[in-house]
């Protein structure tokens, strides 16, 4: 167990880590340029450190984080796959990284020709018409589809629709992407037996307020990782019903190439770039989540887009009057887009449909190895993920899914998303993705039946986990009731 | 280049040691109906070399501003990163990892982003601050939703001086939320105090100004505060150069209930505008309305008691709240704050101070040199920061050619946002640009117009 200081704690007065360029000009007194009643009056008590306390502070805290590249990590609904360095390397081109959104067309012609072939890309694996590529993470595709949704009903004079139908199993996002988007949301039950949609519960919801329904958002595979077999059926009904249906790309990592949104009878999808397309998630960001779109919602997509004309040039294409305008400044996370860029050229579509191919294959496999030691709430041939149950434990002996996921910490694992979906309880939800050898693999179903065993023999070791980590379980219950959320001089830490 | 690290062969045998002969197998709960029965129509795939020379090939037909001068801003701006910035934000456990769940193995990030939080309260003179948000103006709107509360309606006054991608950025949220949007013209480069004295109203949810200006014009918040706190509403400020905090009293020295904006330019490269990095600072009360990430410092709950960062308050936060959620933040821009927070590091107290004295007289430099040219005029004597208006005697589009030749990358056109503002361009000139460089642009510009 270890601390390391604040940046605030370090360093001495007059400390610097880097030079400025030369003031090079002649100045002017600052009174003459600026009111003295607009001037900061107090200076910013930013750090006084050396480049070499920088240095190794910032290196010491990355030691203090753990990422795919420092191991396993099965994190449900993240798809935490491995990412190409080759990705970074051309992000980080200085055509690339040093380029300015409102340089005329002319000079970044490559850039515009990059979101306009991706765009295609992306549209063909959706199989949907156009796509945007503003939306800067999933839950901002989530609230652009919506709009693009909302626009749509409006412009037929239907804009009385204000109900989307969400599962009871989707992800947070859904539902509070729902009220933003200033619609109501309505839980759609699950069907026990199958773990789809429950087909009686959407008829009778759609028979009570068939005029009413603006949307359905699914996630298809599920997040219990099951693929939606009344798919087509859902989509019948929910048409009929004049609702449009939202695709939700979180877990698109297990349908690339094998099925389509588009084709299953979706009208909006996002997808979660950061996810399926290798980008790396950055501990928290920054995401992509473009969204596809069929031919009726075109006219309402944000806009500009990037088009090319007759001559081969590169161009931002203005929108119409319909558009829903835009949902952020500049075209997009674009640094990211790159990224999914390389990542879908490397595999072409033979390698991403391997891909989604092995991501089934290495869930399947993680599921069976730990089917005797832990309940799997859904015992089906699952897709990309599927969902663990430590109920069983929890009765026994008073283990917790929580307790689990803290003591596969020790053993220089991440732990699988747990507590969700919240139709289960004690959920462990396990997502391997393609990106992990056999190896690996086997020793997490290893270290899982460790964990059955030590449940089953030595509770206590399981229940005070982890033992290994630079800190041990921290009061969350104190953090909340006394939030402290940024340093102050002569603050008390423990050390 | 195929990432998947199994072989067929190794494939086969997993397949067989569960009892499943195929691929095919494990496809099964696919319906027939629903199967592209055809590869996906993409490009064949590429060998690592091959990647990159496509894709190197892409980017060199970009013309990228370390090969050219550049004088444009409006939002987005060209700053120096120190080189230890890019080598730690890059290590390997930051970018790979996700959002910090599990605390026990993520002190890293979460510390940095405590960090980060200490540092835009510092520049800000705010109380608290968020993990960040996607960009300056989804953090504008997410401001905004705060000022409305869980309802969403209300009446935001915004004035025309906000830049003119967040206001279509407001104005799209406000179509879907359904709240209304007033906005408050510009006078002389400023906004408009009698305007905006009028058009605050006891009903008022919500005042938003930015500082400096989208024409980098210093608005006087000193006296725009007083107006904007007549009745209950909040006040927000929105900053796209977050230089300008070293030189101008920031949103705590002036009464802001919640500041907001860009700092993408604090460490991160332009990146053809993003990914960005929008941030939120405010007053405590607000504390249990910000969204997206918090950061807290807490301590173990057994053993030594050491201190440990923690994600908090996330019940404020849409995994918990679902349809009751006020924001439906989940990602945020980790990779980017850790970025700024070690920029913010490396320059530091002093750098941060000579970083504001030098956009500030470098741009005012560059404003004395062309305005002294005959024909080039200054529509606005508002005081400014690192930006400025300048009003061309000849068209844009041929100063444009004119700095297409000269290897300059100019300013921003206005009138595609303020049809009346013909012939006007808006300057930047940050700490990055030289005398020389500046010299270099006023003989293009003396020329063209000769």
């Amino acid at each position: 167990m270890s601390v390391e200081k604040l940046i605030f704690e370090k360093g001495a007065p007059g400390r610097r880590a880097s030079n400025m360029p030369a003031m090079d000009v002649p100045t002017e007194t600052i009174e003459d340029l600026v009111p003295a009643h607009l001037l900061r009056q107090e200076e910013a008590p930013l750090p006084e450190v050396s480049e070499i306390e920088v240095v190794r502070h910032y290196t010491h805290l990355s030691q203090r984080n753990f990422g795919v590249d420092t191991g396993f990590y099965p994190l449900g609904s993240c798809t935490m796959k491995y990412n190409p360095k080759v990705n970074e390397d051309m992000a980080g081109l200085p055509g690339f990284a040093h380029i300015h959104p409102l340089q005329p067309a002319e000079q970044v012609q490559g850039a515009i020709q990059l979101v306009y072939e991706l765009e295609q890309y992306l549209a063909e694996i959706a199989g949907m018409t156009r796509v945007t590529l503003q939306p800067s993470a999933g839950a901002h595709g989530e609230l652009t589809g919506l709009m693009l949704i909302k626009a749509y009903h409006q412009s037929r004079g239907e804009g009385h629709r204000h109900l989307v139908l969400i599962p009871d199993n989707a992800h947070g996002t859904n539902p509070a992407s729902a009220t933003l988007a200033g619609y109501k949301s309505v839980e759609l039950k699950s069907d026990k037996a199958t773990g789809g949609v429950d087909m009686d519960h959407l008829r009778q919801i759609l028979d009570a307020h068939a005029n009413d329904i603006a949307a359905i958002m699914l996630t298809n595979p599920n997040t219990l990782g099951l693929f939606e077999a009344n798919i087509l059926e859902i989509a019948r009904l929910v048409h009929e019903a004049g609702g449009q249906l939202y695709y939700d790309g979180a877990n698109a990592n297990a349908v690339m190439g094998i099925t389509r949104p588009g084709d299953m009878g979706f009208d909006v999808v996002h997808f979660n770039l950061h996810k399926t397309c290798s980008t790396p998630h950055g501990g928290g960001g920054p995401g992509a989540g473009p969204i596809g779109v069929k031919e009726h919602l075109v006219p309402f997509l944000p806009g500009p887009l990037p088009a090319k004309d007759e001559q081969g040039r590169y161009y931002w294409q203005e929108v119409g009057p319909q558009s829903i305008g835009k949902v952020r400044a500049n075209l997009g996370n674009f640094g990211v887009l790159v990224r999914a860029y390389t990542y879908i050229r490397s595999n072409g579509p033979d390698g991403l449909r391997h891909v989604s191919e092995s991501a089934i294959l290495n869930a399947n496999y993680v599921k069976h190895g730990l089917s005797e030691d832990y309940e799997i709430y859904y015992p089906h041939i699952c897709q990309h993920e599927f969902v663990a149950t430590a109920r069983r434990q929890k009765e026994e002996s008073g283990v917790t899914a929580m307790d689990i996921a803290k003591r596969l910490l020790d053993f220089g694992m991440y732990a699988p998303t747990t507590y969700f979906p919240l139709i289960v309880p004690e959920a462990l939800m396990i997502e391997p993705t393609e990106t992990e050898t056999r190896e690996t693999l086997d020793t997490f179903i290893a270290v899982m039946k460790q964990i059955a065993e030590e449940a089953r023999t030595n509770p206590e070791l399981v229940k005070t986990a982890p033992h290994t980590t630079v800190v041990g379980r921290l009061d969350q219950a104190l953090a909340a009731r006394k939030p402290n959320l940024r340093w102050t001089p002569g603050q008390e830490v423990t050390h | 280049m195929s990432y998947v690290p199994n072989t067929p062969e190794e494939q086969q045998a997993m397949l067989e040691s569960m009892g499943l002969s195929s691929l095919e197998d494990l496809l099964a709960p696919v319906p027939a109906n629903v199967r592209l029965n055809r590869p996906l129509d993409l490009p064949a795939a590429l060998s690592e070399p091959d990647l990159r020379r496509v894709v190197t090939r892409m980017a060199a037909k970009n013309r990228n501003l370390d090969t050219a001068i550049s004088f444009l801003g409006a939002g987005t701006y060209d700053r120096a990163i120190p080189s230890v910035v890019p080598h730690l934000q890059r290590r390997s456990e930051f970018v790979t990892s996700y959002t910090p769940y599990q605390p026990e193995v993520s002190q890293g990030m979460l510390q940095t982003i405590y960090e980060f939080q200490t540092m835009v309260c510092q520049i800000t003179g705010l109380d608290i601050a968020n993990a960040s948000l996607y960009d300056g103006a989804t953090a504008m709107v997410e401001a905004v939703f705060i000022a409305l509360g869980p309802g969403g309606k209300g009446e935001v006054v915004i004035s025309a001086g906000v830049d003119p991608q967040y206001r279509r950025v407001l104005q799209t949220y406000a179509f879907a939320r359904g709240f209304t949007v007033k906005e408050v013209p510009t006078r002389n480069g400023v906004t408009s105090l009698e305007e905006l004295d009028a058009a605050v109203t006891a009903t008022t949810t919500a005042v938003v100004v930015q500082q400096p200006n989208f024409f980098g014009s210093i608005e006087d918040m000193q006296a725009i505060e007083k107006i904007a706190h007549k009745g209950k509403g909040v006040f927000i400020s929105v900053a796209t150069e977050p230089a300008s905090f070293s030189v101008l009293a920031p949103p705590g020295e002036y009464n802001a209930d919640i500041a907001v904006g860009e700092l993408m330019s604090f460490g991160n490269p332009m990146s053809f505008g993003a990914p960005a990095l929008g941030f939120m600072a405010s007053k405590q009360k607000f504390m249990r309305l910000l969204p997206g990430r918090l950061v807290g410092q807490t301590v173990e709950e057994g053993g030594d008691k050491q201190t440990g960062y923690v994600l908090t308050l996330q019940t404020r936060e849409q995994h918990i709240r679902r349809e009751r959620a006020t924001s439906n933040i989940c990602t945020n821009q980790s990779l980017l704050a850790v970025g700024a927070t070690i920029y913010m590091a490396a320059i530091g107290k002093q750098g941060f101070r000579e970083l504001g004295q030098l956009c500030l007289q470098k741009a005012h430099y560059a404003f004395r040199q062309i305005t002294a040219l005959p024909g080039f005029e200054a529509p606005f004597a508002a005081p400014f920061f690192d930006e400025f208006v300048i009003k061309s005697p000849v068209p844009l589009a041929r100063l444009e050619e004119a700095f297409t030749q000269a290897g300059i990358v100019g300013g921003y056109a206005l009138d595609k946002d303020y049809p009346d503002m013909e012939n006007c361009m808006l300057f930047c000139v940050t700490e990055t640009r030289t005398k020389e460089e500046i010299d270099y642009l006023v003989s293009v510009l003396k020329e063209v117009q000769a």
